[in-house]
């Protein structure tokens, strides 16, 4: 039964999370504002200090800064684009019934799965310009005529970063839309059908509508996840060739790394502001539905 | 029905694009395995080969006797444990609370929780560096457990609340008419169906602290470094032991396999209901 009066048993039972939540996201959060406005550079411990706007005034001034969001943006976007395109294409061809499905739906998952580190790894090595097994098959192709070190070019090192974000959001995508697919009911494409709709005609009339939603919900989920990562790039390539694949969150680790801590936390609150106006619609959502469910 | 000329060429394409999909999802780690399993001559050689000639676990050898994996293992196995068995105990008992009572300020509770979620890692990273560096937890697994918890407690909340929506009232309210109070109703009654959505919770929970590497690059030291930190060592200043590392690989993706393929129903119905109700 649903309690309705005041008891202190549901503030007891939501204390302990509320306790350790409010450790270690609030008070890190206040910090992380605070350290923006100051001189906080680990290197230098003994000029620790409130120095007002001027880290503010510091990341508006630095073409790092600049070039970092410029590349976040089109890791975004292109990163979270195609997973979109190819984890629909996946969960459209999951759909339909077909002996093994279970096991190819289950295999198909797995990069969702593998640490982040791992996934910079392994392609790094696949990607490797002297080993590398990319370069012997389009040597082997005939598309190339000597190998290449995809990672170390400027030209080419962002496409390959992208790429293997799109390898690791795939399976996600396909997860949340398979959902989706299979909660259609028959009888729209059956009214579709008595209406002469053609194949492509149902998708953009019927499918696509009916997913209106979990696209809009898992797009700004995994637009934030994206934005946020450090570890697949970090792995790749550390954020170089001469900062060609550095987005803000691997820009703010490696200032993070180098203990100017002010000056990254400077910077961790611009991503986060960046970052607000996609989450907030998330937030939105979310709360529509739980409202729903209430 | 008699399936026509086209309709039979379309599925062959889709079975086509499917497959070439898989195999893209799927190659890397068959490449990462086959690279584990070559001898360095090999690796090295000339030609690149696509399965070695004479498969050898040579690497996985020198990882633990020339690298001392298990070292690094323990460490993810200690970290990933204490953050589950934490996360899903308070966090259990806060879905219980938010789906079980309306309260004043319930609301707000779960929308703080979710807002949680939102701050990206390494806006957390850097304050939590500096305070962790503070309190002297800095390089020991408590700080990894700690701040682990900043994305595991508002997810487990919410995937664990989501469950708890889905059991009838009726259950506990059967029990309670027959005399149990409410702890006893949650334990007896509630607990033994829930199970299935904590494991798997437990289980999402388990994987993401297993496999979390920007917190634990900055957060431990050699002694207590997990297996993503570990990993990324072997990259060294005079080149990468391919061999050795993508052993590492495998051994570290197999635990969160097999984990992933007990708990994926439960997890991704969870996962999905949320977004797919909306």
């Amino acid at each position: 039964m649903i309690k309705r009066n005041s008891s202190i048993w549901p503030y007891l039972l939501v204390a302990p999370a509320l306790i350790v939540v409010l450790t270690v996201v609030f008070i890190p959060v206040i910090n992380a504002i605070l350290m923006s406005f100051q001189n906080y550079d680990l290197r230098r411990p003994g000029r620790i200090g409130f120095n007002d706007f001027k880290n503010y005034v510091d990341v508006i001034r630095d073409p790092l800064f600049w070039s970092a969001l410029w590349k976040t943006i089109v890791w975004v976007v292109a990163g979270v684009g195609l997973q979109f395109v190819f984890g629909f294409i996946l969960a459209l061809l999951l759909n339909k019934k077909f002996p093994g499905r279970g096991v190819v739906r289950s295999l198909s998952l797995i990069p969702w799965v593998t640490p982040g580190v791992l996934i910079g790894l392994m392609w790094r090595w696949i990607f490797d310009g002297n080993y590398g097994v990319l370069n012997d098959l389009l040597l082997r192709l005939g598309l190339i005529q000597e190998s290449l070190p995809f990672l170390a070019r400027e030209a080419s090192a962002f496409p390959a970063v992208i790429l293997t974000i799109v390898w690791q959001g795939i399976p996600f995508f396909a997860l949340m839309l398979l959902a989706g697919l299979q909660g259609i009911p028959e009888e729209l494409y059956n009214a579709a059908d008595v209406d002469g709709a053609n194949g492509i005609q149902k998708f953009f009339l019927v499918t696509v509508p009916s997913l209106k939603s979990v696209i809009y919900v898992t797009t700004l989920l995994r637009i934030i996840w994206v934005a946020n990562s450090v570890d697949v790039i970090f792995n790749l390539t550390e954020g170089g060739p001469a900062y060609a694949t550095q987005t803000l969150s691997v820009y703010i680790f490696n200032k993070g790394n180098s203990l100017n801590l002010g000056y990254a936390a400077t910077l961790s609150i611009m991503l986060t502001l960046v970052l607000a106006t996609v989450a907030v619609r998330y937030l939105k959502t979310m709360f529509r539905n739980q409202e729903g469910k209430a | 029905m008699k399936k026509r000329g086209p309709d039979l060429l379309k599925s062959f394409l889709s079975y086509l694009l499917l497959v070439a999909l898989i195999v893209f999802l799927l190659f890397p780690f068959y490449w990462t395995f086959v690279t584990s399993i070559k001898t360095s001559a090999e690796l090295y050689g000339r030609t690149v080969t696509y399965w070695p000639k004479a498969p050898s676990f040579e690497s996985y050898r020198r990882l633990f006797s020339e690298y001392n994996f298990l070292r690094p293992m323990g460490n993810s196995l200690l970290v990933a444990a204490l953050t589950t068995l934490i996360s899903v105990t308070v966090s259990v008992l806060a879905a219980y609370s938010f789906s079980r009572y309306r309260f004043k300020g319930r609301k707000f509770l779960m929308s703080m929780f979710l807002t949680n979620n939102m701050f990206p890692t390494v806006l957390l990273l850097i304050p939590l560096y500096a305070i962790m560096r503070k309190i002297g937890i800095l390089y020991t697994p408590s700080s990894l457990v700690l701040s682990y918890t900043t994305f595991t407690i508002p997810f487990s909340i919410w995937l664990l609340s989501g469950f708890l929506d889905d059991l009838p009232l009726s259950l506990e309210e059967a029990a309670m008419v027959d005399g149990a109070n409410r702890a006893q109703a949650f334990l007896k009654i509630i607990l033994p169906i829930l199970m299935p959505g904590i494991v798997a919770t437990g289980a999402y929970i388990f994987m993401n602290s297993w496999n979390e590497y920007t917190f634990a690059v900055m957060f431990t030291n050699e002694a207590n470094r997990t297996i993503p930190v570990a990993l990324k060592n072997l990259i060294g200043q005079l080149g990468v032991e391919w061999g050795m590392l993508t052993a590492g690989g495998i051994i570290t993706i197999i635990p969160v396999c097999v984990m992933f393929f007990f708990a994926q129903k439960r997890l991704i119905s969870g996962l999905t209901a949320g977004a797919v109700k909306g």
